[in-house]
């Protein structure tokens, strides 16, 4: 059936796209409802992304390439941090900061150790995660629909986007059935009374903002040693402010945050798939419009036209002890 | 009371602090290029040179100015009403489409002296447009607005691409731009205004848009401090409850604000589209949008601190072109870690080094320290 | 084992040139309910919060059970065994009542494992003491009165033996307070020491076994309850202080200027801050409202002033309607006559960061005297604050000069210079010597009264007791949110102080 062939494909697509928004948002989700808004998530991913295919070049081990792109994500988390939380800085201007020179300083830092114009040098099959198969997964492909289902599209992916998916439940279990999770939650929503519970509200932040970082990490290195073969220029390409709009439209919450990444995902996934394709009815829709369309349902979100979309209640604004 | 806090004399608040913030985001930039490998004083000097060395060198630094000026003003404008609007690099890409028409439209039977200020029309209401629904959300809606002039700035990219692709692309062109304008949608170069001072613009795009660029700053002066308008705008931006009991519409003055900033960014396209490449080009904005949150932080919001601020960057970028030139390992990326750092300091980090500059500064002068401990409480 | 629950010792606290607490003795014996009464900036809050750890004093010693403590922060309080519940509670809006509970004692590093235990910790303390509450119901959508059980809980959950409570009954219901005070009995049975702090006089009568009066940072006195009287500590609270002389003559009140009928405001939470209030204010005359701050004054001022919506009610200004319950316009209501001092100059009379000369303007900034053309006329603007400050006085005389930097006595001035020289027909002010030096107050009162010999209609809120006695023509009691009583400025200090306290009155404060 070409139809389900063509689900197959698309959906196949979607879970690459989303892999890398699903972390990246999960990310935010964590500094975000602990009261620190980062939109330095973009920044984050890339420099995790010139970490990993720097290092895993050098070492031309993937692992090491992994470790690498969560430490200097976490490092551009604490900075955020101590710009945000100790020195009560623009939450806002500081993400845009640090974006700027993380944009810069890969392209610098890339050219200046490889001189291969801003890009790592292309990863051999060391430095890249390869694609896991599931148990039966060649001999279940003949069996009709279920079988190409599981042999296809649950099948066949690579490590870190499985750990994406486990990510979801895995941050709905840390939010909401852990002490750090539940005192994470109170800090984003009413400081004070962590601080008359006798919690250090500067400390769950920085623990807050930690957790963005490594996830971020992940994030980065899916994109230069998974989804490809090393580090280029800007690869990102926005990807870190869909996945803060995933976040937005997703309200804030682990299981809609999943939605929300395969929606976008899908999205990109189908502009891609479809480009110039002529619809019946509609026509050909215009490829800008379907990159466009996250933007433009968050903003519809925002705008109040489909449900509220509440942020965390002391989301933004740095602690100070009101006595 | 906190001694960080206490009040440092003006000298202090608007030299000392911003020229350190500054100092330490230079300092930082220079090890990044000790890390390449490189000298950072030879990286200074080819800055500096390749900044102001020759006529032309100086011609291209003011026309990046020219940029930075508007905006810079653009997020001021915004900041003054305590809005922060990161969609002038939106609002400057759309404003190009008032530009284009107006050029596309009149290009042939105009002289450029018609047409400029047609252009200028269209950039202002363009780039307006692009900022009223982000603000219309904001002060109806309660919507914030940062988060949605960032989902604007990408809707415009992928707006702006369609456009030049099946709008005002010509037929048969392969490159997305629109075709290139005529005399009349050419701005004259400001040669004359350089030979004043014995300098000769060469091949540098230094055209007349940055008088109308100073006249603007002007105007905004004008605006903010010496308008009903201006006076309520900054009212509503430092204290929202004292606006409200003096009978503020806070709606309508966030909405006109919005406009306001949006047609200043507007206005940024005419440089390129107008004085330098004759037709509108893809992404023809180049960051500048981003760049104005970092002059508009320097030059705290005011146009006497803008301009130098937007000096500053239009030679950040001549200069580094002249860097990325010169020493290839070092490309024009390095001005984007530089811009990165300065809006981090000038910005999110711009009370770090308070505390050690009261020490130094009130520990020179008790009599400042006194007047701090009873002022201050 | 001492007697004492807690003692303090000397406890001395000063902000900056601010001396919150003055040699503070203070002894609360175990198994009693302590009331500390004292009207607003006392001290009170400073002191609690030393106790709960917010801050440190500057000398003196805090002994729990006869030993010494030194409570650094929170945790070392309930560690010490001290739980409060504070005036602004500190409960996250959208968890759930066991979520808010076991924040910071959850027991375990997975929840799950701590739930059940809290669960059941929670129904034994709900039964022994009278505090039922469902433990999975949200916070936002609670009655206040139940919210503030979950305070409480929260405070015994920690094994409180010492429960400070701030101004408790200030969002309660005359019923929910009832039970409030029956639970706190509830607790001083089952051996807890309680202190509450309050300034209603009726409650301290009500439960407490002692009292402590506390006055301009310093503790005046404690008594027995039982051997005291509300007049006593009403004249302990609110002092024996020097009476301002003012000048004046005799009042001429002519027509009704300003008209308050049912006036019915309610806050964000939807609390009653202004109940059914009616009054009159004719030309000619000035009428103060009396009370301890908290009682419904602000919301009053703002409701008429147009800066807050009123939920019922009409207000006649010379006449005519203001939409109070609609979108009253603040500058339209300067236009016709109605000039506005508020109570927070700081941040909403004036903006601090603007110069002298734009501040003059502040609300006025759109008559066209102040403009050329379509600019700011600011030669005209600076010439007309230089009149303004030459005729109140005002120091420094430089418009140019940020207003910020100048002393709270002169700012006052800037924004009554503003209000007062444009011949309102109304003037409503609040708290107008707040913050003020003594010799701008003089002058302040004395264009009080100028206004009203000039035939205005003055309407003043104020804190302070004296200011109201010496310039009011006829003083109107707020309480709770209602006009308790009305009385000639001839009426005692303690038959003021009653009426404040919400003891005495034509309409009692709660049956």
């Amino acid at each position: 059936m070409e139809l389900f062939q063509v689900f197959i494909e698309l959906a196949q697509s979607t879970v690459r796209v989303s892999t890398p928004l699903i972390l990246a948002a999960l990310a935010g989700l964590f500094t975000e409802r602990a009261g620190v808004f980062d939109i330095g998530l973009e920044g984050k991913m890339l420099g995790a992304a010139f970490a990993a295919g720097a290092v895993a070049y050098i070492t031309q081990s993937v692992m090491m390439g992994l470790l690498a792109a969560i430490l200097i994500s976490v490092l551009l988390s604490l900075v955020h941090g101590y710009a945000s939380i100790t020195q009560r800085g623009n939450q806002i201007v500081s993400g845009v900061a640090i974006n700027f020179v993380v944009a810069g300083a890969t392209v610098i830092l890339g050219q200046a150790w490889f001189k291969q114009g801003g890009r790592t040098p292309a990863l051999s099959a060391d430095g890249r995660f390869g694609t896991i198969k599931l148990p039966f997964a060649d001999s279940l492909r003949d069996v009709p629909i279920l079988g190409q289902v599981y042999s296809d599209l649950l099948s066949g992916h690579s490590p870190l986007t499985y750990l994406a998916f486990l990510m979801v439940p895995a941050s709905w279990w840390i939010l909401y059935r852990t002490r750090f999770g539940l005192r994470l939650r109170a800090v984003g929503e009413n400081p004070g009374a962590v601080d008359t519970a006798g919690i250090s509200v500067i400390w769950l932040r920085y623990r807050a903002v930690i957790c963005c970082g490594i996830l971020c990490g992940v994030a980065g290195a899916y994109l230069s040693l998974a989804a490809n073969a090393g580090f280029t220029k800007g690869m990102t390409a926005g990807k870190g402010y869909i996945a803060l709009a995933a976040l937005i439209f997703a309200k804030w919450r682990p299981k809609n945050i999943l939605f929300a990444c395969l929606l976008f995902g899908f999205l990109d996934a189908f502009a891609i798939r479809y480009q110039g394709y002529a619809f019946p009815l509609i026509g050909k829709v215009p490829v800008q419009l379907m990159q466009a369309l996250p933007y433009i349902l968050t903003v519809i979100l925002l705008a109040g036209f489909i449900g509220k979309a509440i942020p965390p209640k002391a989301g933004g604004v740095p602690y100070v002890k009101e006595r | 009371m906190s001694v960080p806090y206490a009040k440092l004399p003006a000298w202090a608040e608007y030299g000392l602090i911003p020229l350190v913030n500054l100092v330490v985001a230079f300092l930082i930039s220079g090890l990044v290029v000790l890390i390449v490998g490189e000298s950072p004083l030879e990286a200074a000097y080819h800055m500096i040179n390749g900044a102001f060395g020759r006529g032309e060198y100086i011609g291209f630094t003011l026309y990046y100015t020219t940029t930075f000026i508007f905006t810079g003003l653009s997020v001021a404008v915004a900041f003054h009403c305590g809005l922060f609007n990161i969609g002038t690099e939106g609002q400057a890409y759309i404003g190009g489409i008032g530009v284009a028409l107006a050029c596309l439209a009149f290009d042939r039977t105009l002289p450029w002296y018609l047409v400029f200020p047609i252009a200028i029309v269209g950039a202002s209401f363009f780039g307006a447009l692009w900022a009223l629904i982000p603000g219309w959300l904001q002060a109806k809606r309660g919507s914030h607005i940062v988060i949605t002039t960032i989902m604007f700035n990408f809707i415009a990219a992928s707006l702006m691409n369609y456009l030049l692709n099946k709008v005002f692309k010509p037929l048969g062109s392969m490159s997305l731009e629109t075709r290139t304008f005529d005399a009349g949608g050419q701005l004259p170069k400001l040669d004359w205004l350089m030979s004043i001072f014995g300098l000769s613009v060469g091949s540098a795009p230094f055209n007349i848009s940055f008088l109308l660029a100073l006249l603007v700053s002007f105007g905004v002066w004008v605006l903010i401090w010496r308008t009903k308008l201006g006076y309520e705008m900054r009212t509503m931006g430092h204290s929202p409850a004292a606006a409200r009991y003096a009978g503020i519409k806070e709606a309508k003055i966030i909405i006109i604000t919005m406009m306001l900033s949006g047609a200043l960014a507007g206005m940024m396209a005419l440089n390129p589209i107008m004085g330098e490449q004759f037709r509108m080009q893809l992404d023809f904005v180049q960051g500048a949008g981003f760049v104005g949150i970092a002059v508009a932080l320097m030059g705290r919001s005011h146009p006497a601190g803008i301009i130098p601020a937007a000096l500053l960057f239009g030679m950040l970028y001549q200069g580094g072109a002249e860097i990325s030139f010169e020493m290839p390992s070092i490309s024009r990326d390095m001005i984007v870690i530089i811009q990165g750092l300065v809006i981090l300091f000038a910005g999110a980090l711009e009370h770090m080094f308070r505390p050690a500059i009261t020490r130094i500064v009130l520990g020179l002068s008790p009599k400042t320290s006194d007047v701090a401990a009873t002022k201050g409480a | 084992m001492s007697e004492l629950a807690i003692e303090l010792k000397g406890i001395d606290k000063s902000f900056g040139l601010v001396h919150a607490n003055r040699n503070i003795n203070l002894k609360v014996r175990k198994g009693t309910i302590h009331g500390i009464i004292g009207e607003n900036g006392a001290g009170k809050s400073t002191l609690m919060s030393i106790l709960y750890g917010f801050y440190q004093a500057d000398h003196g010693d805090i002994l729990i059970d006869g030993s010494k403590v030194d409570i650094r922060d929170p945790n070392a309080a309930i560690a010490a065994g001290i739980g409060m519940v504070h005036q602004h509670f500190m409960l996250v809006e959208n968890f759930t009542v066991l979520e808010n509970i076991m924040l910071g004692a959850e027991e375990s590093q997975i929840l799950n494992a701590g739930i059940t235990k809290a669960r059941a910790e929670l129904k034994r303390l709900e039964k022994e003491y009278a505090l039922e509450v469902d433990p999975d119901a949200v916070i936002e959508e609670l009655p206040v009165g139940i919210q503030q059980r979950v305070e409480i809980l929260k405070a015994l959950y920690r094994k409180a033996d010492i429960l400070i409570l701030d101004e408790p009954t200030g969002v309660l219901t005359p019923a929910e307070a009832d039970h409030l005070f029956r639970i706190l009995q509830q607790l001083k049975e089952q051996g807890k020491t309680v202190i509450l702090i309050t300034h209603k006089l009726r409650e301290i009568m009500a439960i407490t076994d002692e009292v402590s009066v506390m006055r301009r940072g310093e503790m005046v006195a404690t008594r027995t309850t039982k051997e005291t009287s509300v007049e006593e500590l009403a004249e302990l609270m609110v002092g024996r202080r020097v009476l301002l002389r003012v000048e004046k003559g005799e009042a001429k009140p002519a027509d009704v200027k300003l008209s308050v009928r049912n006036l019915t405001v309610r806050d964000s939470r939807g609390v009653t801050m202004v109940d059914d209030v009616s009054f009159d204010i004719r030309a000619g005359e000035i009428v103060g409202i009396a009370g301890v701050a908290g009682n419904g004054q602000s919301e009053l001022l703002e409701a008429i002033s147009g800066i807050r919506r009123a939920a019922s009610g009409t207000v006649l200004l010379s006449g005519s309607a203001i939409d109070v319950t609609g979108d009253a316009d603040p500058a339209a209501l300067r236009k016709r006559g109605l000039a506005h001092v508020p109570e927070d100059r700081h941040h909403v009379g004036l903006v601090l960061k603007f110069d002298e000369s734009e501040n003059a303007i502040l609300g006025y900034h759109d008559d066209p005297k102040y403009r050329k053309g379509f600019l700011l006329d600011v030669d005209a603007i600076r010439a007309d604050a230089e009149e303004k400050i030459a005729a109140y006085d005002i120091r420094p005389p430089n418009p140019r000069l940020k207003t910020a930097n100048f002393s709270g006595g002169n700012q006052q001035k800037i924004v009554l210079a503003r209000e007062m020289e444009r011949g309102p027909e109304v003037l409503i002010i609040g708290q107008p010597t707040r913050g003020v030096d003594v010799g701008a107050i003089e002058f302040i009162h004395k264009r009080i009264i100028e206004m009203r010999d000039q035939g205005k209609a003055v309407l003043l809120v104020s804190v302070e007791l004296d200011e109201i006695r010496a310039l009011s023509d006829r003083i109107l009691v707020m309480f709770a949110g209602r006009i308790v009583g009305e009385r000639t400025p001839e009426a005692s200090e303690g038959e003021l102080g009653l009426l404040m306290a919400g003891v005495e009155g034509p309409k009692e404060a709660a049956e």
